[in-house]
């Protein structure tokens, strides 16, 4: 079947993000019940280097998504799902921002600037506050578990069409075959 | 009824003798509430900077003769506060301050030279975690109406003074700045 399928920079984006996110929530869930080691405070670094990368990324993919319409679903599609795909994508681009700038805000709160690659320090754009740091720790920590709460579904509705109703819609976010 | 002299003396001359000696020390001392002294350096290229909670010292400062300045900086190593407590547990460990061994960090200056204007150059002996370093610090003096403040920065490298280990100096540089603003009551 022949279908109409995302463009090549919108697929190398999802997939790169996705792999990002992955990476940056098993460092960071993982570094913060560490004990003070040289270890931990390079953890930290890297995942807020990997963060601001992934804020990078999320802006990118969030202009080609504004500036390129996605290829239309099957007529055949139930009005329900549209909607929920919508939801669930909107979602996920709220999330994709708002996630590495409530950790960014965080690390500015609890005054350490964030020095990206160790080499370019990022502004603080919220001032040194212990209670917005907290705050912000909250916001951050709530945000990725609504995120991995989405991406459960956004998987789980992804494996649906392709074991379930099997109409080969996941095939749309991979690169076309030369000649096809 | 006769009066002994020499117990007037112990009871009233000497207490007297005394509590005006110690005036006199008072003056030199330095306010711990109002002096600062801070410690800046970078942990993977992050600005840090924690306070040295626990500062004391005696100046003798004099502008018309400042060769013959004397000064006694006391801080206590524990009191150095990062802002975090597992920070504050570490730094106090026998990697770094080894503050149990080593309660006190000190600079002793024998002499202090004009170097033009409100600058001075005091020279002397920093001793850390039992090592001892022959410094010279620029120094700003400037006397206000109810006190006289003297500020500068130190570099201090931490390898001098055997501050830290192998693994934290991956991701902590070596060079710290130690920010002070000492303040001196009339």
């Amino acid at each position: 079947m022949n279908q109409p399928r995302y463009t090549h920079t919108a697929v190398a984006l999802h997939w790169l993000l996705a792999v990002m996110l992955a990476t940056a929530f098993a460092l960071g869930s993982y570094m913060t019940d560490l004990k003070l080691s040289p270890a931990k405070l390079q953890y930290y670094s890297w995942h807020k280097w990997l963060g601001m990368t992934v804020l990078a990324f999320a802006l990118l993919r969030l202009a080609w998504r504004l500036t390129h319409r996605p290829p239309p679903l099957p007529s055949s599609t139930p009005r329900w799902q549209v909607l929920a795909a919508a939801s669930g994508h909107w979602a996920l681009y709220f999330l994709m921002l708002a996630i590495p700038l409530s950790g960014w805000a965080f690390s500015s709160a609890a005054g350490y600037p964030v020095v990206y690659l160790g080499i370019w320090q990022l502004p603080d754009w919220v001032p040194k506050d212990k209670a917005l740091a907290e705050q912000m720790q909250d916001a951050h920590e709530w945000l990725t578990t609504l995120l991995w709460v989405v991406v459960a579904v956004h998987i789980s509705a992804a494996l649906k069409h392709q074991f379930i109703d099997r109409d080969g819609l996941l095939g749309r976010m991979w690169f076309a075959r030369k000649g096809s | 009824m006769t009066r002994n002299p020499r117990s007037l003396t112990r009871k009233i001359l000497l207490p007297v003798l005394l509590l005006a000696s110690l005036g006199s020390t008072a003056a030199l001392n330095l306010d711990p509430g109002k002096s600062r002294v801070s410690a800046t350096f970078r942990q993977m290229n992050v600005p840090v900077e924690g306070l040295f909670t626990q500062v004391s010292g005696q100046i003798v400062f004099d502008a018309s003769k400042p060769e013959a300045s004397t000064a006694g900086i006391q801080i206590t190593t524990a009191g150095f506060d990062l802002g975090a407590e597992d920070y504050n547990a570490e730094v106090r460990k026998k990697e770094w301050f080894d503050s149990k061994t080593f309660p006190q960090a000190t600079f002793v200056s024998t002499g202090f030279k004009p170097l033009g204007g409100d600058r001075y150059q005091a020279s002397g002996q920093l001793t850390i975690k039992g090592k001892v370093q022959n410094i010279t610090v620029p120094v700003a003096v400037k006397r206000e109406a109810a006190a006289t403040l003297f500020s500068g920065v130190l570099p201090v490298s931490r390898k001098a003074f055997g501050i830290g280990d192998a693994g934290w100096n991956e991701v902590v540089d070596d060079t710290v700045q130690v920010n002070f603003r000492l303040v001196q009551p009339h």
